[in-house]
């Protein structure tokens, strides 16, 4: 039995999602010159929140309110304690992942072995039933459209609308948007929570429908994961949905080449979704020039004048 | 990156046992090294499970603690170092992949007792090693799927490429093979203990390649959520996993270490502490076979059971001539049982099974 193009097509974005959304966040949050180096933390809260209020409520969309809601909240806690109380960006970010892990495990209790609701397929009308494509990219659930679509519209918004400047301009020169009048920190707040929301978004993507189940633990480094990409797509929306998707495919890929059994080292498979992904950015980037980090990124601001 | 955080978690809980370090007659205090989470449900929760039993058993007089989710390298030999300086006087390092950490920490702390999992170095005195035959298992649950399988694909998601993962595999195929000759092995490698997004993903693939029976030795029970959405059944690895019962959890291998830290607890206790080497199977309780459900057929279900009767009694080895390599070459003659000395470095497919071991 050959490995199914369309299947394979079809798993890889739905490997790909979390990461993706997880990493879209981070992605604006940097762009306002914030590292929040909680993904991870924000993720996995996401993820049992969602499948808590999922499992209670019997309804998927209330968990994944629940999870975008739970990521934000966390988010809050990073963004006081780095926007408001100046602290250490870094060890904030790292010290809102042990605390996500380890609130995450505790809310968690009692909730392994349990299945969540189904969320269910969102056939689109007529696209669904073209062939090949409609099984790839039309059929599956609202919050792989809502990914892709969220990607259009961060990467439309940072390019062509007044607010997309504003928070850039804020992740380049702090000073300078300051003096413009723009409040920095209360649009770096709003940046902070939005990346929380789709990390929390991520990682209940993760327990709700790519598992589909809570287990402690169980993003296992998917945070870190997001993290890496933003970087290496440039700060760039699509190129991160580029990367996203590669990484989901090869991962998807690989396993597969193993269950059939062709004959390339399980080592040289293992490893090539870090590989190619990290070369393809690197080498659509290298091209035009990187665009570098945002300048003011990971650097605290306050205004004193 | 990922590597910062159990560590800080291990500084975190291990300065915090300093604090509690006093004086001479206190209770001996028990440290568990875990690779993975105590949630998992499966290789950690077991140890875990034991380690709440010795603190059952001994109430009192042992005081235990643990740091779970220890990358395997450097952060364990700091995980175990902050641990012997906090007074542990018997360390249970709980992964195979703590060899060096632990014979590295042991050499500087004489005084403390370390037990090391599933490996097979012993440098100091002060270092025993212990193991449980998995195989015995795997044994019974490879006759299963053997049996079971209709498409004739068995899907094997394997960790990473170390003997008591590759005697695992081989185990079970040929007890498969020996009641259905037709029976193919599919193993994909994941590289990891514990990642459920993979495990899950390496069980959808197996899955897709026409797999209806899969075997794990992954730690999550991700791969169980994916066998029931798509109807094909598997066995719980480690821990019973019994949450999916009846299927697709159809039986399953327990690892039961407790009468053994009890033991070592006790020994530590008495002062007959001695560097020792244990491998045990399913006779002295130390592998155990969940209970198998009735979507086995009762004849499985009997044939099953004679064969983990006669390995507890002795009477048969799962490793007995004739067994070829997978190249073809004689590695048993009829009638001869493996060493446990090949057992233990076991880097080889036996003949039949398809594809190669990873380095």
């Amino acid at each position: 039995m050959g490995i199914d193009p369309v299947t394979l097509a079809f798993w890889l974005i739905v490997a790909a999602t979390p990461i993706l959304l997880a990493g879209l966040g981070e992605l604006v949050v940097e762009r306002a010159g914030v590292l929040n180096l909680g993904v991870e933390g924000m993720m996995i809260t996401g993820a049992v929140c969602g499948f808590i209020a999922a499992v209670h409520s019997g309804s998927p969309v209330l968990g994944f309110l629940a999870a975008a809601l739970a990521g934000a909240a966390l988010a809050l806690l990073f963004g006081v304690l780095t926007q408001i109380l100046l602290a250490n960006q870094v060890a904030s970010g790292l010290a809102l992942t042990l605390f996500g892990l380890g609130l995450s495990a505790l809310l968690g209790i009692g909730y392994s072995g349990i299945s969540p609701p189904p969320v269910p397929r969102l056939d689109l009308p007529g696209l669904s039933d073209l062939p090949v494509l409609g099984r790839i990219l039309f059929s599956h659930d609202a919050m792989v459209y809502l990914s892709v679509a969220a990607v259009a519209a961060i990467a439309w918004a940072l390019r062509a609308t007044r607010w997309g400047l504003i928070l850039r301009a804020v992740g380049e020169n702090p000073g300078a948007a300051h003096a413009l009048g723009y409040k920095v920190v209360r649009i770096r707040l709003l940046a902070i929570l939005f990346g929380g929301a789709l990390a929390g978004l991520g990682g209940a993507y993760l327990s709700l429908v790519r598992v589909p189940q809570w287990t402690e633990g169980m993003t296992a480094g998917a945070g870190w994961i997001a993290l890496a990409m933003v970087v290496f797509s440039g700060w760039k929306p699509w190129r991160l949905l580029l990367g996203a998707w590669l990484f989901g495919g090869v991962t998807a890929a690989q396993l597969r080449f193993q269950a059939q059994g062709i004959p390339v080292p399980a080592e040289l498979l293992s490893m090539s979704p870090y590989v190619i992904t990290i070369l393809v950015l690197v080498l659509i980037s290298s091209g035009r020039g990187m665009a570098g980090a945002p300048a003011a990124l990971g650097r605290p601001f306050h205004a004193t004048g | 990156m990922t590597r910062l955080i159990p560590t800080l978690a291990g500084f975190t809980l291990a300065a915090g046992l300093g604090l509690s370090a006093a004086a001479q007659d206190d209770p001996v205090k028990a440290a568990f090294v875990y690779v993975g989470s105590i949630g998992d449900f499966g290789w950690t929760y077991e140890h875990n499970e034991s380690r709440l039993a010795v603190e059952e058993h001994f109430g009192d007089a042992v005081e235990t603690s643990y740091v779970e989710n220890v990358p395997e390298g450097a952060d364990a030999e700091r995980v175990m170092t902050q641990m012997a300086l906090a007074g542990a006087d018997i360390i249970f390092t709980t992964s195979f992949g703590y060899m060096d950490a632990t014979n590295n920490v042991a050499a500087k702390f004489p005084d403390v007792k370390f037990e090391h999992a599933t490996g097979y170095r012993r440098d100091h005195p002060n270092v025993s090693t212990y193991s449980a035959r998995f195989y015995e298992g795997r044994a019974v649950i490879g006759h299963i799927a053997g049996h079971m399988t209709e498409s004739n694909i068995v899907g094997y998601i394997a960790s990473y490429p170390i003997p008591e993962v590759i005697r695992g595999i081989n185990s079970a195929y040929l007890h498969a093979k020996a009641v259905n000759p037709d029976v193919d092995f599919r193993v994909v490698w994941v590289f990891t203990w514990f990642d459920p997004a993979v495990e899950a993903e390496a069980a959808q693939a197996l899955i897709d390649q026409g797999a209806d029976v899969i075997m794990q030795h992954t730690d999550s029970t991700a791969p169980m959520t994916v066998m029931a959405e798509a109807g094909v059944i598997g066995f719980g690895q480690a821990s019973d996993m019994a949450a999916f019962a009846p299927a697709p959890r159809v039986a399953s291998i327990i690892d039961n270490w407790a009468p053994y830290y009890i033991d070592r607890v006790q020994a530590v206790i008495d002062g007959t502490w001695e560097s020792t080497d244990t491998w045990d199977g399913i006779a002295p309780g130390m592998v155990e076979l969940g209970e198998m459900t009735d979507a086995i057929p009762a004849d499985v279900r009997a044939s099953a059971q004679a064969i983990a009767e006669s390995i507890a009694a002795g009477d048969y080895h799962p490793f007995t001539g004739p067994i070829a390599r997978q190249d073809g070459t004689l590695w048993l003659d009829v009638g001869e049982v493996a060493d446990d000395g090949t057992m233990l470095g076991m880097d080889f497919y036996v003949e039949g099974l398809s594809g190669e071991i990873p380095n």
